[in-house]
């Protein structure tokens, strides 16, 4: 594999490592099974494309993209709490009508952004050449402090109030959080981000495609999950840690496969090979518990 | 301070399984009073608990905390006025949590929750004093994992919990009955020192005669729905789990085939 190509790798994987912390928010914190990321991603690469492309700035661009990526969280939530919607159902429900708002917001079923300015085009300049070098490096820079916002917000009293909503809503009513509102912030928080990782999605891959959101929710997942193999812990600093890991190893696995001419993988494999590796970070716990038994004979 | 005026409430309405389970249920309890509730299963104990808690509206009626009228009031706007510890230790905290976390979201019952940090040295410093006068060693481990307590140790730092804000009344619903004779003990002894040091008012469902009437300062049967026995101060004191057992067959005319009210 070359330079460029691992580079690659990792721009992608940081950009789904903010999938993967809006993932975590919604199916570990929350307990929230949300598959609104297969609309919101998009829905945020089609809102950041079409303002980039309408010659707003590319930042505002983002910022507009996590508004509307917190609306579709919050509608999801909203329906499952006020209307009473079973989650999944809720969630389903608005990725399939964000498919058709995507359309209506692009007006086409893509859109290019071949010569915009981007958030890194001004760190760029003319010299295309550093382009592989800019664009994970402020990336990286990004989800750092992605991660640790997070990390001050769900240590002070309002983001320990949400995990508890979460782990225990009897629990947290009892002790005075309104579980609901904690549901509705925490949904659109998830999904912001998630929004926020398709618009700089469209922006490094030159442009915006309705169909773009499909199976980002399992790349997530499959994120958070090898994270948790790969780091178990119960800390939450940790536990965000593992997740940005998580999505880079996921991503640089996946380039491995890809590039590894012996193996005889094609692109077209690639859901197949992430089905494979997130049905082994799954197994791996049980394995080593299993291992960990052997020597030792009884318990 | 507290007055619950003919509570009714019916679950599933209606439907083939329609339960009435409060029927004209009233209460006054005046402030820094203690108050056994005893009753057979399905006398609506803690179902007039989560009314008076939120987590359960009544159909009709009237409930008055501290002059104020909640009937009506959504749970979690009340828990600046009640504090409550559950029947099953896993339903007071959250076992993902860590004891510090668990402490520090009780800390804040009732109470505007911002986005400063939750837990700081002072804090810690309190909740490690508290703690320490359970004398069970919890003291030296704020940052475990509440899952690892027993359930003992996690109805101890519940009623801990339940005390670290003021409130206007304590509901203890059945919060002994999933544990072993001698923890049960331990946190029965708890409660009273608690409900003491805070000169709080309190209401304890129990499913025992004997720890009715060996506990606080009046005891209230349900039946029905309704309050069938009401008896404090000398009449109470004299009184044997026998003549409990007697002035209830009086009242509602009928013989108790209830094992669990005898035992215990």
């Amino acid at each position: 594999m070359t330079l460029i190509a691992l580079m690659g790798a990792l721009e992608i994987g940081l950009i789904f490592a903010l999938v993967a912390l809006g993932v975590l928010i919604s199916f570990r914190i929350l307990d929230f099974p949300d598959l609104t990321a297969d609309g919101s991603f998009p829905l945020g690469g089609a809102v950041a494309a079409t303002l980039i492309a309408g010659g707003h700035d590319p930042w505002l661009a983002c910022g507009v993209a996590a508004l509307a990526g917190a609306a579709s969280g919050w509608l999801t939530a909203w329906l499952n709490v006020r209307l009473g919607i079973l989650q999944l159902l809720a969630s389903i429900l608005v990725m399939i009508a964000l498919y058709s708002i995507n359309l209506r917001i692009m007006g086409a079923p893509n859109m290019p952004l071949i010569g915009s300015p981007t958030i890194f085009s001004p760190f760029i300049g003319d010299n295309f050449d550093i382009a592989w070098q800019v664009q994970p490096a402020m990336l990286a820079a990004l989800i750092v402090v992605a991660k640790l916002g997070l990390d001050v917000f769900f240590a002070s009293q309002a983001g320990l109030a949400m995990r508890a909503t979460g782990a225990n809503a009897r629990m947290a009513r009892a002790q005075g959080i309104a579980t609901e509102r904690m549901v509705l912030a925490g949904m659109a928080l998830s999904n912001a981000l998630i929004a926020v990782a398709g618009a700089l999605y469209v922006q490094t891959q030159g442009g915006a495609d309705v169909s773009m959101g499909v199976g980002t929710i399992v790349v997530g997942l499959a994120a958070v999950i090898i994270g948790e193999t790969l780091l178990p812990s119960r800390t939450l600093w940790v536990i965000t840690l593992a997740t940005v890991l998580g999505a880079l190893l996921y991503r640089l696995l996946i380039a491995l496969a890809l590039n590894a001419d012996f193996i005889g993988l094609q692109a077209q494999d690639l859901n197949l090979i992430t089905a494979l590796l997130v049905g082994f970070a799954l197994v791996l716990p049980k394995l080593k518990a299993k291992l960990a038994r052997k020597p030792g004979g009884a318990r | 301070m507290l007055r619950a005026d003919t509570l009714f409430k019916t679950f599933n309405p209606g439907t083939p399984i329609e339960n009435p389970v409060l029927r004209g249920l009233s209460l006054q309890i005046d402030s820094g009073q203690f108050v056994t509730v005893i009753g057979s299963n399905g006398a609506g104990k803690s179902t007039f608990l989560n009314a008076l808690a939120g987590d359960v509206i009544v159909d009709s009626g009237s409930l008055h905390i501290d002059g104020k009228d909640v009937t009506r009031t959504p749970g979690w706007q009340r828990a600046g006025l009640v504090a409550r510890v559950f029947q099953d230790p896993m339903a007071g905290t959250c076992e993902n949590l860590s004891i510090e976390e668990n402490m520090a979201l009780a800390y804040y019952r009732g109470r505007k929750r911002g986005f400063g940090p939750a837990l700081n040295r002072s804090l810690r410093e309190l909740f490690r004093d508290k703690l320490a006068t359970l004398k069970l060693g919890l003291e030296n481990r704020l940052p475990d994992r509440m899952g690892l307590l027993s359930g003992g140790q996690r109805q101890a730092v519940s009623l801990l919990m339940a005390s670290l804000q003021p409130s206007r009344i304590l509901l203890l619903d059945e919060h002994t009955a999933a544990l072993d004779p001698k923890t049960a003990a331990f946190v029965l002894e708890l409660t009273d020192r608690i409900v003491h040091e805070n000169q709080l008012t309190a209401l304890m469902v129990t499913h025992s005669m004997r720890q009715a009437l060996d506990h606080g300062h009046r005891t209230v049967m349900l039946h029905q729905g309704r309050v069938v026995l009401d008896v404090a101060g000398e009449d109470r004191s004299r009184m044997q789990v026998t003549d409990l057992l007697a002035m209830f067959e009086k009242t509602r005319g009928e013989a108790i085939d209830d094992d669990a009210l005898l035992l215990g």
